[in-house]
């Protein structure tokens, strides 16, 4: 039997809500048939995490989102009770390899893939405690005299290891860069996180659902819009409730200012790393007068809180809409200008351009995603392969550079800050009235999910409650754990004096990695 | 460099403005005084990010900007705790952190004051003790000022900073 005969013996199901994506439960040869399909055909995997379902009587399940062009399966595979494991997809997608470490980590379920070094887990728990498991009840003191992580040693004349980090030298959240370098050179960079891992997972069990939205807004606070929009797709998935068009097209707007005050934070850290801190200066105060108006109209600096299962917390009148019409009148102008001299400014250029470069196919070949992806030339963007509303109506133009340099992330930066501007306006100019938000506390559905395109990339929120009990499980997945693999290859061959640039213009999360 | 200069004078000098908003004061200012009369009035602070989201650091960040300008009080951030008068911890201190952490308060000579930043820090913020977080900087280091919010607004980090270096 083909592959695509074995996919088309799952029973799927179409999930409810505005995104296209079915479930079916598949055994374990559909679970890698599906997954070769995907791959074959340029796809990629979007997430792979797991629950604790013994309770319900279906032991350990794995679940997998993949995603190709145009369509999204999400993939349940029972993994067993006592030895619960899985076939792993690592030969298929990298981003499989970390994933399924971080798997065992939380639950216990082994892919059998041979890199069983720990991931998520640092001293806090045991080889043989997961924290994941329903009946995990322990808060021990920290698992003594662990044994050191084992890096990959790169062997050779004149070869050092130079260990950065988990508290870098700047306001930089933690993780640890390990480099193998000769001279000045960087041949090889081996990245090590899980240190900001706080158990988010365990603490939205918890929580009720709709409350849980607060949590999901403080996972990754430069996402916080992002993360709690796709938290609320997934409940309103869950409990079967029609968000109302002005709640929409609200969201759709505070997606759009989160990415703007990014882009323009990063934007200004970039010419600072670059040598020139005009553009820092710059960069920061338009970023500061744009969390102002945060503040005042959405209710917090980085619209904590804003979006909310069934709508969004806050409203616009007339004034407040022009007030925010006018303000990106302004920011385009100034950010025009500050472009021009960006732009023109020689020292920077020289930094920026053919330094941490990645190419296309490397890009594909790891499933990289969002602003990283584009920059390297990969046409990739939620709001424009598949748009929800009210995106459907908007026309997103997607911003591509194919260099996949610092200067094309840089680039794409600056292209993404006019055209969600515009997206703005647009929002503001059809702006639908009606009511902002509507009670979201139905109980239907036993698998829901939301997908966000965020300023770094999807933000996935995956959330399955049992049939039986009274138990819901999180899973939330950022673009990250595509992303950073990026970072290991794109500062390969560049000096190490660069990597903090090159870190800098992938900017990627911790926080929301370490989940 | 002309289009540079024009844009510097139309910028002009952005002056911070004197707190719109009342906002609560930081815990246990009268110790960082005596601190202050230790150190006379430029402090150096070491920041360390013990398992945040990230939005305390923003905040951080924001204070470097040319509104708040939190230099020009005579704060600086240093990168070795080696430098550093002040230990600025945010988060709810993740387990993997909490070696690091202590290693960074050991290393900083005395006399030293930790301020833990944000509601996770002071052990109030939505992320409680767990098997992974420990749920206070105080559970591994003595803290000696507390900064409330999720996250602070940098006034509310400026002002404390203020009170912080104010002469007693």
């Amino acid at each position: 039997m083909s592959p695509i005969d074995v996919a088309r013996a799952v029973r799927w199901t179409r999930l409810p809500g505005p995104l296209p994506i079915d479930h079916g439960s598949v055994d374990s040869a559909q679970w890698r048939a599906i997954c070769a399909q995907c791959r074959a055909e340029g796809g990629r995997l979007a997430a792979l995490w797991g629950s604790d379902e013994r309770a319900a009587g279906q032991g350990f399940l794995v679940h997998a989102i993949v995603a190709s062009a145009q369509r999204r399966f999400w993939i349940t595979l029972g993994a067993g009770d006592a030895d619960p494991r899985f076939p792993g997809l690592g030969d298929l997608f990298p981003v499989a390899s970390r994933l399924e470490r971080a798997l065992f980590d939380l639950l216990g379920v082994s892919s059998g893939a041979p890199d069983t070094r720990p991931w998520l887990r640092h001293e806090a728990w045991g080889p043989a405690d997961f924290p994941l498991r329903r009946d995990f009840a322990r808060a021990d003191p920290m698992a003594p005299g662990a044994p050191p992580y084992p890096f990959v040693a790169v062997r050779g004349a004149g070869v050092h290891e130079i260990g950065v980090g988990p508290i870098h030298a700047g306001i930089i959240e933690p993780g640890h860069f390990r480099f193998s370098v000769v001279g000045d050179e960087i041949l090889r960079l081996e990245e090590r996180f899980g240190y900001t891992h706080k158990g988010a997972a365990k603490r939205f069990e918890a929580m009720g659902l709709v409350d849980g939205a607060r949590l999901a807004g403080r996972l990754c606070a430069d996402s916080s819009a992002a993360y709690a929009g796709a938290y609320a797709m997934a409940v309103e998935a869950l409990s079967g409730c029609t968000v109302p068009p002005r709640a929409l097209w609200l969201r759709a707007l505070a997606w759009e200012r989160e990415r703007i005050a990014n882009h323009l934070g990063d934007l200004g850290a970039l010419c600072q790393d670059g040598g020139l801190a005009f553009g820092h200066t710059q960069f920061g105060l338009l970023k500061e007068r744009w969390l102002q108006t945060h503040d005042r109209l959405f209710g917090h600096r980085y619209l904590m809180d804003a979006v909310i299962p069934g709508g969004v917390a806050y409203d616009l009148d007339a004034a407040a809409c022009r007030s925010l019409d006018a303000e990106c009148a302004s920011i385009l102008e100034t950010t025009r200008r500050l472009q021009d001299i960006v732009d023109d400014h020689a020292g920077l250029q020289e930094r920026f351009l053919e330094t941490g470069r990645i190419d296309e196919a490397r890009v594909r070949a790891l499933g990289g995603l969002g602003l990283a992806a584009r920059a390297s030339g990969i046409a990739c963007d939620l709001r424009v392969n598949t748009p929800l509303p009210p995106y459907d109506r908007l026309q997103t133009r997607i911003a591509v550079r194919p260099q996949g340099d610092v200067a094309a992330r840089v680039g794409v930066r600056f292209d993404e800050i006019y055209e969600s501007l515009r997206l703005i306006r647009e929002v503001l100019a059809q702006l639908p009235g009606g009511p902002v938000r509507v009670p979201c506390d139905g109980h239907g559905g036993l698998f829901g999910v939301g997908i966000v395109e965020g300023w770094r990339g999807e933000v996935l929120v995956a959330i399955t409650r049992s049939p039986s009990a009274a138990a819901h499980h999180v899973h939330i997945h950022d673009p990250s754990w595509q992303n950073w693999p990026l970072l290991e290859h794109a500062v390969l061959g560049d000096l190490v004096p660069d990597f903090p640039l090159i870190n800098k213009s992938f900017n990627l999360a911790y926080s929301g990695h370490d989940l | 460099m002309h289009k540079l200069i024009r844009q510097i004078l139309k910028t002009g000098i952005v002056r911070h403005p004197p707190s719109a908003r009342p906002e609560a004061p930081p815990e246990g200012c009268a110790e960082g005084r005596a601190l202050v009369a230790q150190l006379g009035r430029a402090i150096t602070v070491r920041h360390v990010d013990a398992g945040s989201c990230n939005g305390c650091e923003l905040e951080i960040h924001a204070l470097g900007n040319a509104l708040y300008n939190l230099a020009a009080l005579g704060v600086r951030f240093v990168a070795s705790p080696r430098h550093a008068d002040i230990l600025l911890v945010t988060g709810p201190v993740s387990r993997a952190m909490a070696d690091p952490l202590r290693a960074a308060w050991e290393a900083m000579p005395d006399p030293k004051r930790v301020v833990a930043l944000g509601d996770c820090a002071r052990g109030c913020g939505i992320f409680t003790a767990n098997y992974a977080t420990l749920g206070a900087v105080s559970a591994v280091i003595p803290v000696d000022i507390a900064i409330p919010g999720c996250p602070p607004s940098p006034e509310t980090i400026r002002e404390a900073f203020a009170a912080l270096m104010a002469r007693s």
